[in-house]
């Protein structure tokens, strides 16, 4: 588990948000410039920090959704209990400054020599897309032909995040959906909680060597995870990155 | 000088008395799990907890384990995302029992986990009544997925140093960062200081 040295100091910088995106009714991407960037890796966050007039503070992590090499982005999804998500989702404008610092993390990140050849499998749980899209881009950007699959887990249409984007992917990746709380007319996709049967449809078989990337709510993060490991993928090439805290992000 | 944001406010109104929680912490009633791989399960017949690299090093198997004097600790937990937990109520063996089962003179430890998980912690943060090696939770066994069987359990520094699925310490003359040290996270991790990471 060799890791890279990132021992510099993470130094808190003001940003300036370029530019909003809505991806569905209650996640936005906001695209930020960063005047001291030292670049980041696929799947690494950071953290934003928020000063309020009466100098209240509070500060939230969130996965980095564009790749190295792009400017910053990060996408939040809005929680209805939320402190930080709600203001970000709906009362930021483009040209406002918010703190930042980071890249922050060096084990969930995808480059192609930590795979190889070998296939990777992306699973993700809602808003666990975002670190992985970061990955699928700068797979793109790269010019990288490593085949990819990633399944994704929303629980409806309306809720699937980048789906675009993620349907012009085509040329070595494919995506499959399964919606589990309300379908379309007309599905012919999953329709229901990733299990067993479903990881064992989608997986790469093992001896192909796959890498696997999880990110998720704990509860779709465990079951997968375990049902990669039944599955015979050695627990080292499954990585791992979970949220569903109250409040976070 | 921070911008500020016009419009955004604290949502939720402090009911923790001042000092209970460390700088850039949000109290929350859940329990959070993050780990960076797949939860591992290793059969209580197959685990033991060592102490390695002492003058005389120590091993207990499970039952051995459960046979040591336990203690149960309320305490509160901090982790590096940024979600404390108060209060929280745990069994399990002090690190003083552990520790004086060994005769030793190294300064630091490197917590080793099974999954692979390491975490480097000076000796004097684990002595004195500060850290335990944890195996139940809440009155029950600890969960798998909150490190279960047993974890280690040090609540004045960030929860990361409280390795899960802990299986021994190994006694070392030197200092050198464990699994998340390496990626960046701070060598001591001390949440009144915000030690999050490196150079922080």
């Amino acid at each position: 588990m060799a890791g890279t040295a990132v021992r510099g100091r993470l130094t808190w910088q003001t940003a300036t948000v370029h530019s909003l995106v809505d991806e569905t009714a209650s996640v936005r991407t906001i695209s930020l410039s960063v005047p001291d960037w030292a670049g980041h890796r696929a799947g690494q966050h950071l953290d934003i920090r928020l000063t309020a007039e009466d100098g209240y503070r509070a500060e939230r992590s969130y996965s980095i959704a564009s790749a190295p090499g792009e400017p910053v982005a990060i996408t939040v999804e809005r929680l209805d209990d939320g402190e930080v998500s709600p203001y970000l989702t709906e009362e930021l404008r483009a040209g406002d400054e918010i703190e930042l610092r980071g890249p922050i993390g060096g084990y969930f990140v995808w480059e192609p020599a930590l795979s190889g050849p070998a296939p990777l499998l992306l699973l993700a749980g809602g808003s666990g897309v975002v670190p992985l899209r970061a990955m699928l881009r700068y797979r793109s950007r790269v010019g990288s032909s490593v085949p990819v699959r990633l399944l994704y887990s929303a629980r409806s249409w309306s809720e699937v995040i980048y789906r675009a984007e993620l349907a012009r992917l085509g040329d070595g990746v494919q995506v499959i959906y399964t919606l589990t709380r309300e379908q379309p007319p007309g599905w012919t996709g999953y329709a229901r909680r990733a299990d067993q049967a479903m990881i064992a449809e989608v997986a790469w078989p093992v001896p192909q060597a796959p890498l696997a990337y999880v990110c998720g709510p704990t509860n779709f993060v465990e079951a997968v995870a375990a049902d990669l490991v039944a599955l015979g993928y050695p627990a080292q090439q499954v990585r791992t990155e979970r949220f569903g805290a109250t409040g976070t992000p | 000088m921070s911008p500020i944001s016009r419009g955004f406010h604290r949502r939720h109104e402090e009911a923790e008395p001042a000092g209970r929680v460390p700088p850039g912490q949000y109290v929350t009633p859940d329990f959070p799990v993050l780990s960076a791989g797949p939860t591992p399960h290793t059969p209580l017949a197959n685990w033991t907890f060592s102490i390695e690299g002492g003058q005389s090093p120590a091993s207990w198997t499970w039952r051995e384990f459960q046979a040591l004097p336990a203690e149960t600790v309320t305490v509160d937990i901090h982790c590096v995302t940024r979600w404390s937990k108060l209060d929280t109520t745990w069994t399990g063996v002090s690190l003083d029992v552990l520790l004086g089962a060994v005769s030793y003179d190294a300064p630091y430890v490197l917590a080793f986990c099974d999954g692979g998980y390491t975490t480097n912690l000076p000796v004097a943060d684990l002595t004195g009544g500060k850290a335990w090696v944890a195996y139940s939770y809440d009155g029950s066994p600890l969960p798998p997925e909150h490190g279960g069987p047993a974890r280690l359990l040090v609540p004045h520094l960030y929860f990361w140093k409280s390795a899960k699925w802990v299986r021994g310490l190994r006694l070392r003359d030197v200092d050198a960062p464990g699994f998340w040290e390496m990626y960046g996270y701070h060598m001591y991790g001390d949440p009144w200081r915000e030690q999050r990471y490196a150079g922080d």
